[in-house]
């Protein structure tokens, strides 16, 4: 605690000598940006690689929705449908959801809100990125070369039998789960070794404290899918027979072991998702975030309970009545802490001045999608009534409204909270809003009518349907090109504004948040000189400043 | 960095870390949140194994038999006395005593070969024996089999193959620290990297501690 009171906020480039340079022009050739170790150039490597992914599941996604048109075949035939589904579902969760927020926003921003100059261990983070492109090709060589049929959960026996390529699927994987352990351990070291001096641990922005429990159940969940995949490739492979009956093997077993990785992976896909509205309605709202405590309180509560909820995934593969019971309870405990935190949100926007620009846009949809996506999963959590919608559209719908609705949605408002700092440029605001329209309307027409053909029985996986349920899917085909022409657009208004759009000041929003206290575009080493000390909290809006610093010490 | 004047920073601190203590503690969590990860890894194997030892008692009963138990308990006497002699090497590190770091490392890393050729051994017989998982698996019917043995070959091979693994890694970090000892790396400050390869090590024995008991000796 040294020199604390040195640089204090706003800090336009030091008068004297020559502003330093921002990370995007310091070194301009192919080499300074693939060996960078500096965590916002591998945050915005990663952006680049992470959003061609999710265009790739997008398409897939289109085609499974035109696919669904009719009742019967319409452009292509049942393998290629099932081959269709399953690199959808493994593109968006392996390659899109799990990594989106944690290695981009993360990455980004995590160092410069705990006021460090980088993460703790930055060659490891580079090495996580290049972990993450060589799974990603494996997998996707996997996929054009015969391309799974299993679904993206891989179930046994039939993921060691299908004559389709699993197993290069399932080592891209593991080795993805390789990159996401390393982002997460390099997270918890850099939260706990290298905050600034004055920022304890409730002065932590809402979005590190999110980040933080996320990178708890990277590390502790990930090494049993890493395992479990390379057991199921190894059965695939050499018929080491663990999971096949027809050696011995049990296959429930494998649904365990995948599901105690693959249900805390919900929490890793939402949780950042959870941080980044956090951030967003108490900057939007120009209100000081509403039970801070209780909001990072309730994200270590998700983050535990998370563990212990993975049965609820078995309750029709022979699971006894106990522990289905058990499972049950637990799960609602999931409901409980999500609550808290709408709660939380709900009363930051109360008496708020709220400057509706497009993050709050998508804060709004994303408020109506958690809630209606966490209660049908509360819903789908009692036993009796997951019996009946066990394996329907019901399902899809509902973990669509968390993927989709809660974490892609939160994704987006954090990329237009964060491209001034990222990039130094504004996005057109009109734009914007059309833009989260589109999304927010797309999204609704796709997804509602997947709840009522869930309810009515139609099931999820199937190629062909009867023709009663053909109505609600046109209507949802028609929902995803409009999600569709919603991405398209805030794409091109996006890769606009980052030549053309207007020169961002260091703070546009106005916001308090500790990472608006650097440049826009931030420079290499995110400040100049010592570590800043930060003497205010990172969500106070309303009461009055306190005092300055010289006259506090 | 080339802001920091006249203080004459030490030169293993790293631009991004405020002191050299705080860059140790980190590396040390670091690597304590790593083993953790190893720890989970190596939790599904059991898992498994508790399963099918539910299901199959008295195969695993008698898979246990079939296994060389003279081999495994010299391999476990072998393990157990190259943690002592890292433990150590750790020790001299942080004394600075770089050739007695050199020396007990170079002990450690005869133990982790002796370990890997008796293992090479007993992998061998295995193979002959036709005690293979899955479809490989060709055993005698005289020899006493019983329902869901390949399983636990399954597992015998999944479990000992992962832990070589480890233990081929952990000689190479081992090697590494050697080499560090060799140029007079260590000194009384700066022996965080020893002390986490040693903890690295130290892992590796004690799965090594749990399957032993389990796969040869119940």
């Amino acid at each position: 605690m040294s020199q604390s009171a040195s640089s204090n906020p706003a800090a336009a480039p030091a008068e004297g000598h020559a502003p330093h340079k921002s990370y995007l022009t310091d070194g301009t050739t192919v080499r300074s940006w693939l060996l960078s170790v500096d965590h916002k150039r591998i945050a915005i490597m990663y952006l680049v690689l992470i959003l061609l992914a999710f265009l790739v599941g997008g398409i897939f996604a289109l085609l499974v929705r035109i696919e669904h048109l009719s009742p019967g075949p319409t452009i292509m035939d049942a393998m290629t449908y099932n081959r269709v589904f399953t690199l959808h579902g493994v593109v968006m969760v392996f390659l899109f959801l799990v990594p989106a927020v944690p290695s981009i926003f993360g990455n980004f921003l995590l160092p410069i809100m705990v006021g460090a100059k980088d993460v703790a261990f930055p060659r490891l983070n580079l090495l996580s990125l290049y972990l993450w492109i060589f799974g990603a090709g494996l997998a996707l060589w996997g996929m054009i070369n015969g391309g799974a049929d299993t679904g993206w959960t891989f179930y046994t026996p039939y993921s060691t039998t299908t004559t389709t390529t699993v197993a290069p699927i399932l080592v891209g994987v593991f080795i993805l789960g390789m990159g996401g352990i390393l982002t997460g351990l390099n997270f918890i070291v850099t939260v706990h070794t290298m905050r600034a001096p004055g920022i304890t641990w409730f002065k932590l922005p809402l979005f590190v404290w999110a980040s933080y429990g996320t990178a708890v159940v990277q590390v502790l969940a990930t090494p049993v899918i890493g395992l479990v995949v390379l057991l199921t490739a190894a059965d695939n492979t050499f018929h080491i027979g663990l999971f096949d009956p027809a050696r011995g093997g049990d296959p429930v077993l494998f649904q365990h072991l995948f599901w105690f990785y693959s249900h805390p992976a919900v929490y890793i896909m939402v949780l950042p998702a959870f941080g980044i509205i956090s951030e967003v309605v108490s900057a939007f709202s120009r209100k000081n975030i509403f039970g801070y405590r209780m909001i990072a309180y309730s994200t270590l509560g998700i983050a535990f309970v998370g563990f212990f909820v993975w049965g609820h995934h078995m309750f029709v593969s022979g699971e006894s009545t106990l522990d289905a019971g058990i499972f049950s309870v637990i799960t609602m405990l999931v409901g409980v802490f999500t609550a808290i935190k709408v709660f939380n949100w709900v009363g930051t926007v109360y008496g708020g001045a709220v400057d509706f620009k497009t993050p709050f846009a998508y804060f709004c949809g994303f408020l109506f999608f958690v809630v209606f996506g966490g209660m049908t999963g509360t819903a789908l959590g009692v036993v009796s009534l997951d019996v009946h919608w066990h394996d329907t559209y019901f399902v899809v719908a509902h973990f669509h409204f968390i993927m989709v609705g809660a974490a892609m949605m939160a994704f987006l408002a954090g990329l237009h909270y964060w491209f001034p700092k990222m990039f130094g440029r504004m996005y057109h605001e009109g734009w914007g809003l059309t833009g989260a329209t589109l999304i927010t309307l797309g999204f609704i027409v796709t997804f509602v009518p997947q709840f009522l053909a869930g309810n009515y029985g139609m099931p999820r996986r199937y190629y062909e349907y009867p023709e009663q349920y053909q109505a609600l899917n046109v209507i949802s085909t028609l929902g995803a090109l409009m999600l569709f022409t919603g991405f398209f657009t805030i794409l091109c208004y996006l890769i606009y504004a980052l030549r053309h759009g207007k020169l961002a000041t260091s703070n546009p929003w106005d916001s308090h948040g500790y990472e608006w206290r650097t440049a826009s575009p931030p420079t290499t080493h995110n400040f100049d000189g010592p570590q800043p000390f930060f003497p205010e909290e990172p969500h106070l809006y309303t009461t009055k400043p306190a005092p300055e610093a010289q006259h506090a010490v | 960095m080339q802001s920091e004047t006249a203080a004459h920073p030490p030169s293993r601190l790293a631009g991004h870390f405020a002191s050299l203590p705080v860059q140790d503690n980190a590396a040390r969590l670091g690597m304590w949140l790593f083993l953790s990860t190893e720890v989970l890894l190596f939790a599904g194997l059991f898992v498994c194994y508790a399963s099918y030892r539910f299901l199959y008692p008295e195969t695993w009963a008698a898979g246990s038999r079939l296994l060389s138990l003279p081999l495994g308990t010299i391999n476990t006497v072998v393990l157990i006395g190259s943690s002592f002699t890292v433990a150590l090497a750790v020790d001299f590190a942080k004394q600075g005593k770089n050739r007695l770091v050199f020396f007990m490392l170079l002990l450690t890393l005869a133990a982790a070969a002796t370990f890997l050729v008796i293992k090479g051994f007993e992998y061998s017989h295995k193979f002959h024996a036709g005690e293979l998982p899955g479809v490989h698996f060709h055993m005698k019917e005289t020899e006493g089999l019983l329902p869901g043995m390949p399983l636990f070959f399954s597992v015998y091979f999944a479990a000992t193959g992962l832990h070589a693994l480890h233990v081929i890694i952990g000689a190479g970090v081992l090697t590494w620290m050697a080499l560090k000892a060799w140029r007079n790396h260590f000194s009384v400050g700066n022996y965080v990297a020893m002390e986490n390869a040693g903890l690295y090590w130290h892992l590796v024995d004690l799965v090594w501690i749990f399957l032993y008991p389990l796969l040869y000796l119940i």
